[in-house]
């Protein structure tokens, strides 16, 4: 083990120094990094607003999750990148145009259930595609970063499942709302399963798996529980909204960053 | 005075026993299992920490309090590294540990019920889940989960049907 511990207490990696591939990679790491920001941020907007003391604390937690997952992602992205960029200045620094996240998780928290299935549709993939890393990725440091981050999402998918069934078999109140609200986010799902020339020189390289050969699985789990709780997805006949991952956004992520990055921004190098 | 920069590592794990959790003071930071290696490069002390949750925002204290604990018992060459893999699981929580977060009122962890994305799924099946925490007061089985998240990252909500006492339990991962 002691020996392949590099001096900064990483794995080495060859790839983390790979001229050729540091664009796809750089670049598949913030989308991996902004998917976790973008979505933590979202919930933690809930932070002292949940409907109840446990779901507030919940959300919280779970965000504080996504957001360690993020300085982990845009960490190694910063290394990758070799331009002196950390997690904080990648978080912090860069307009909408060079985000990466999908569509799915700048969209406004709604109402409980819009939070609930959003997280839910999120973790079913995200929990995909971090067992396959953690098993599977030929870069030791995303495999780590993958199985450190594996743990939590696992949690993060049961809470989620469990309150999709819940809320979705409850109250014909609770049913409407969670029906509205994946009625809402199915065609935003479509994105995270589409796959471009950066995510196949990743995949070639062995790095990540073809986003396209997550989809069968991500389908069957989902329409597992969906089953359960009795929702319907909506047919969209293969129509679903994108343009994240490249950096074309809906209007609400500069919302975000405005309130994300207004401290950073006014206050360069700010700290306490 | 300065202290050898050839000190034992033995001597640096007692050192770093003295070092207490942040938020639950009464484990130390060898007990969580958190602290993964302590040697030397060259003459620079490095220790390796790995993080208990990726988003704990104890890591960043801990490292502090390792720091200073080093350099109060004479050592300058100190170099914290982050080891991320293994990734920390709560089977490394001492036997010692366990028994002084009882004492404590917290819980603590029973090895191999870590979420795996799928337990969730059998608990609504079957209406119930097999996890039987004991209430760290009063010890009956008697008890049931509040919330799977509680008042730091590490910790669920639960409460006792006995005596009626919340407490926290430090759930596994």
């Amino acid at each position: 083990m002691s020996d392949q511990i590099a001096a900064s207490g990483a794995p080495q990696d060859p790839f983390v120094s790979d001229a050729a591939l540091k664009p796809a990679f750089f670049e598949w790491l913030c989308r991996m990094g902004d998917n976790a920001l973008v979505l933590g941020h979202r919930t933690s907007e809930w932070c002292g607003h949940g409907p109840v003391l446990e779901e507030d604390i919940a959300l919280a937690n779970t965000a504080l999750d996504l957001i360690g997952h993020t300085q982990m992602w845009l960490g190694l992205a910063g290394e990758v990148e070799d331009e002196g960029r950390d997690a904080d200045k990648l978080a912090y620094l860069r307009d909408a145009f060079k985000f990466r996240n999908v569509l799915l998780v700048e969209l406004p928290k709604g109402d409980m259930a819009v939070t609930v299935m959003r997280e839910f549709l999120f973790d079913a993939y995200h929990h995909l595609l971090l067992s396959w890393l953690a098993e599977n990725s030929n870069s030791p440091r995303v495999a780590e970063i993958a199985a450190k981050a594996l743990k939590e999402v696992s949690y993060h998918l049961e809470r989620a499942s469990d309150l999709v069934v819940r809320l979705g078999d409850g109250t014909p109140e609770s049913h409407r709302r969670m029906q509205d609200a994946l009625d809402l986010l199915w065609p935003y799902t479509g994105e995270m399963f589409e796959g471009d020339a950066l995510d196949t020189a990743v995949a070639e390289a062995g790095i990540a798996p073809q986003p396209e050969d997550l989809k069968a699985d991500w389908e069957a789990s989902v329409q597992e529980i969906l089953d359960e709780a009795t929702l319907k997805a909506p047919e969209t006949a293969g129509f679903f909204h994108k343009g994240g991952k490249q950096g074309r956004h809906t209007e609400h992520l500069g919302y975000i960053l405005a309130e994300m990055q207004f401290l950073q921004r006014a206050y360069p190098g700010a700290s306490w | 005075m300065p202290a050898p920069q050839t000190t034992p590592a033995e001597q640096v794990w007692d050192w770093l026993a003295e070092v207490p959790d942040p938020e639950i003071p009464v484990v130390s930071v060898t007990e969580l299992g958190i602290v993964r290696d302590v040697r030397y490069d060259g003459d620079t002390l490095v220790v390796a920490v790995t993080p208990t949750y990726s988003g704990c925002p104890a890591t960043a204290v801990i490292d502090l309090m390792i720091e200073d604990k080093l350099r109060e018992k004479g050592m300058e060459n100190v170099r914290l590294e982050r080891r991320l893999s293994p990734p920390w699981t709560t089977d490394w929580v001492t036997a010692e540990a366990r028994e002084k977060l009882k004492q404590f009122g917290i819980a603590p962890p029973i090895d191999g019920t870590a979420a795996d994305g799928m337990g969730a799924k059998a608990a609504r099946l079957t209406g119930q889940t097999n996890l039987v925490v004991a209430c760290p007061r009063c010890g009956s089985a008697h008890t049931e989960r509040v919330s799977q998240f509680g008042s730091t990252p590490c910790k669920a909500a639960w409460r006792c049907k006995d005596c009626l006492e919340p407490f926290d339990y430090f759930k596994c991962i």
